[in-house]
């Protein structure tokens, strides 16, 4: 057992800063309905340091609340393939030459309507994300990155084209949960092709993540603060076991 | 404002000379084609709207019946029927979407047809010209009343409804600019929907509906704020142009408008982007709208430090076409954005003698300055600080259109209280250090300077290389974006038409006239 709760400038103090907005006039009772419902969340104390008009029927809260709610860390566990585990980019070449003796091909792309290309392209442009080179760059991977909008189908066409090992989805825009539409979709055609065994699925956004891709039928997801390597690292582990 | 990067003339004006022999083929092969959107954009200006039962926008259903004579243009096909019929544009739009085909009306004789284009070009210059005094007259009324540079901000409910008590809360909260942003492939639709929308992903349909709807409400903010409210939309995609003459018709104030984005960035086919963005910026010219360029895309796409010179090419080649299609410079909001890795050392210089650059060469352009968004993480309280740095940046340069960083960038479409807390960090900055500039002169060989001085020579050898190259094939070979678009590539080239002999388009001579662009 291991208990933690929010650390203001003691242990255990419970401090938790909030900030949010109400559908009501700035001025002094909006400041009491604030306060109030901080109350209600179960917080202890509440202070609301500062409010301010956000247009003529809204108001904006800056509050600090103390909390007594607090957690077993000991027994928490994450929903995120740890990156303490990944390889380098050095390091994930060398395990390909040493434990896959091929070049592995890995496909990406951002699927459906979805025009955001940020995430597919901070794992697989040459020059990666803060400091993280992408899958491009990588002397033992074979890497395309297809871009935006492109409908499931065609990523699937292309995978089998160029002999993929791995298929990388990324989803950005999920409003209306459409990202879990398409993402089940290119699972659901893989498996009507019988092709599903044949790749590696992996899902990335800044919103999903591991467990919803795992239940979406993909073997990972990863959400924000991935990086190229971690997916690599992944990718090649993935298929030196299935060898 | 005074110059202070020391500057080489020659150098600028030999890369305008550099932009003007790589647009002048392209000028050229746009010249001799229209493409499907060009027509319904001339048919909508005509007054063609409406939709069939199946939701088929009426300037689609008659461009489809003319297809097999394009090369003519659309536009007879349907002053003839008006002229034969005598029906109103609005009976007539009826009537097609609930089944008339125009080729099976008799044309009517060339004399009725070329006086019922005179009459739709006239009611079509009077709305469009109405449209612009009116903006004109209340600018002048409420001048100086508005944020220097333009703040701007935007809304993406997906429901037009909300969208107005959004963008209602943006502008009394200080936005001088609402952009309502559309919804998600959008640009892919090789049609404009019909009426009102509820429902979109990440954002709004533009309908010409939408847009009078948002308009009305922008005007009456405006009157209570006495603050013109500039409403912004998306000339880009497969329907460039008919977003142009949509937003000519409701007097939309911006357009974001880029000659290569298409290409580049949603991959619709080159020819037909070029002659889309040609048409549609004449449009925005006649009716005094804005363009905003996209060069912002390039840095998100590729490093901001290594590839800033791609964004001052492309400033240029954007400039140049815009010259082409009749805007003046006052009309052209080209496009940059602060998005150096945070961690550079002095990536702040870096970042102002960019925007300083742009300023100097460029000065009668209201440059559109873009917020970092690519290194924002999560971490809301460093977006902020760097946010703050934007603001600083865009002040002291003078730039003229500022789009409000988000401190929840990367995290959700923006809350209310993000824009609140967007508007009052630029507030902050802009009046704390108002004059500042004024009294700062940049040190000869020192950093700013001599960045400035080293994206300006890149600019020059990359324009160099895309003048031998051809721009069509620059483009085919990766030039730029490091994206390789084949020539016969992307969506949209089956909607491409070589003009015939016979090709009729009155709105399009009328604007050539009005903008001087004889040949």
């Amino acid at each position: 057992m291991n208990i933690v709760r929010p650390y203001g400038d003691t242990l255990d103090d419970g401090k938790v800063q909030l900030s949010f907005t109400l559908p009501v006039p700035d001025g002094a009772k909006g400041r009491e309905a604030a306060r109030q419902l901080v109350l209600k969340w179960g917080f202890k104390d509440c202070d609301v340091v500062h409010s301010a008009p956000l247009s003529a029927g809204f108001s904006f809260y800056v509050a600090y609340g103390k909390t007594e709610s607090s957690v077993d860390y000991d027994s928490c566990v994450a929903d995120e393939h740890s990156a303490e585990a990944s390889l380098s980019m050095d390091e994930v070449n060398e395990f390909i030459r040493r434990e896959i003796r091929r070049k592995v091909v890995v496909v990406g792309a951002c699927t459906g309507f979805d025009a955001h290309t940020v995430g597919i392209d901070a794992i697989m442009n040459m020059k990666g994300y803060n400091h993280h080179y992408g899958l491009e760059r990588y002397s033992e991977l074979e890497a395309y990155n297809l871009g935006a909008q492109v409908p499931n189908e065609k990523l699937i066409e292309f995978a089998g084209k160029v002999k993929a090992d791995a298929i990388l989805v990324s989803q950005v825009v999920t409003q209306k949960d459409v990202h879990i539409h398409n993402l089940t979709q290119l699972i659901e055609l893989l498996e009507a092709r019988g092709e599903r065994g044949r790749y590696i699925c992996v899902a990335g956004g800044p919103r999903i993540g591991n467990k919803l891709a795992v239940e979406l039928g993909y073997d990972v997801g990863f959400g924000r603060g991935a990086y190229a390597n971690d997916v690599a690292t992944f990718i090649v582990k993935k298929l030196a076991e299935r060898n | 404002m005074r110059a202070k990067l020391g500057l080489s003339q020659d150098k600028i004006s030999e890369a305008r000379q550099l932009a003007t022999r790589i647009c002048e083929p392209v000028s050229k092969f746009v010249d001799g084609h229209t493409s499907v959107t060009v027509e319904r954009a001339t048919l909508r200006l005509a007054g063609a709207d409406d939709a069939d039962a199946d939701g088929v926008p009426v300037p689609n259903l008659i461009v489809d019946q003319a297809r097999d004579r394009l090369a003519d243009g659309a536009f007879r096909l349907y002053a003839s029927a008006l002229a034969r019929t005598g029906d109103s544009p609005e009976r007539l739009n009826r009537k097609i979407a609930e089944g008339l085909r125009l080729t099976d009306l008799p044309p009517a004789d060339e004399s009725a047809t070329a006086r019922k284009a005179v009459e739709l070009v006239n009611r079509a210059e009077t709305r469009v010209r109405a449209n612009r005094e009116y903006r004109e007259s209340k600018q002048a009324e409420w001048k100086d009343r508005n944020h220097r540079p333009l703040l701007y901000l935007i809304v993406a409910t997906g429901n037009i409804y909300e969208d107005v008590k959004q963008a209602t809360a943006a502008a009394e909260q200080g936005a001088d600019v609402i952009a309502v942003i559309r919804t998600t492939a959008q640009s892919l639709l090789d049609y404009v929907p019909f009426g009102p929308t509820t429902e979109g992903f990440g954002g709004t349909y533009a309908t010409q509906e939408n847009f009078r709807i948002m308009r009305a409400a922008l005007d009456e903010v405006s009157e209570r704020q006495r603050r013109y409210i500039l409403l912004t939309n998306y000339a880009s995609g497969l329907c460039m142009p008919e977003i142009a003459a949509m937003g000519a018709l409701e007097r939309l104030d911006m357009m974001l408008n880029d000659s290569m984005y298409g290409i580049l960035f949603r991959d619709i086919n080159m020819y037909r982007t070029f002659v889309d963005q040609k048409f549609s910026r004449m449009l925005d010219a006649w009716a005094g709208i804005i363009i905003n360029t996209g060069e912002d895309n390039y840095l998100t796409t590729s490093d901001a430090y290594e590839k800033a010179y791609t964004v001052l090419a492309s400033q240029f080649l954007n400039e140049r076409f815009a010259y082409a299609a009749g805007l003046p410079a006052r009309l052209m909001g080209l496009g940059h954005a602060f998005e150096m890795d945070p961690t550079i050392k002095d990536g702040f210089l870096y970042e102002l003698a960019q925007a300083q650059m742009a300023r100097e060469i460029f000065p009668e352009h209201p440059l559109k300055y873009m917020p970092p968004t690519k290194f924002m993480s999560g971490d809301i309280f460093k977006g902020l600080t760097m946010d703050m740095m934007f603001n600083f940046v865009s002040k002291a340069t003078d730039q003229g259109i500022h789009l409000l960083g988000m401190l929840t960038e990367a995290i959700h479409t923006p809350f209310m209280m993000d824009r609140y807390l967007a508007v009052d960090n630029a507030r902050y900055v802009m009046n704390n250090m108002a004059s500042f500039y004024e009294e700062v002169e940049f040190r000869e060989g020192g950093i700013v300077r001599t960045r400035a001085a080293e994206v300006l020579d890149k600019t020059l050898e990359f324009l160099r290389q895309t003048e031998a190259a051809g721009l069509f094939d620059a483009i085919a070979q990766g030039h730029f974006a490091d994206v390789k678009r084949p020539k016969d590539g992307g969506k949209g080239l089956e909607g491409l038409v070589k003009k015939g002999p016979r090709y009729w388009n009155p709105f399009e001579e009328h604007l050539t006239r009005t903008l001087g662009l004889g040949k």
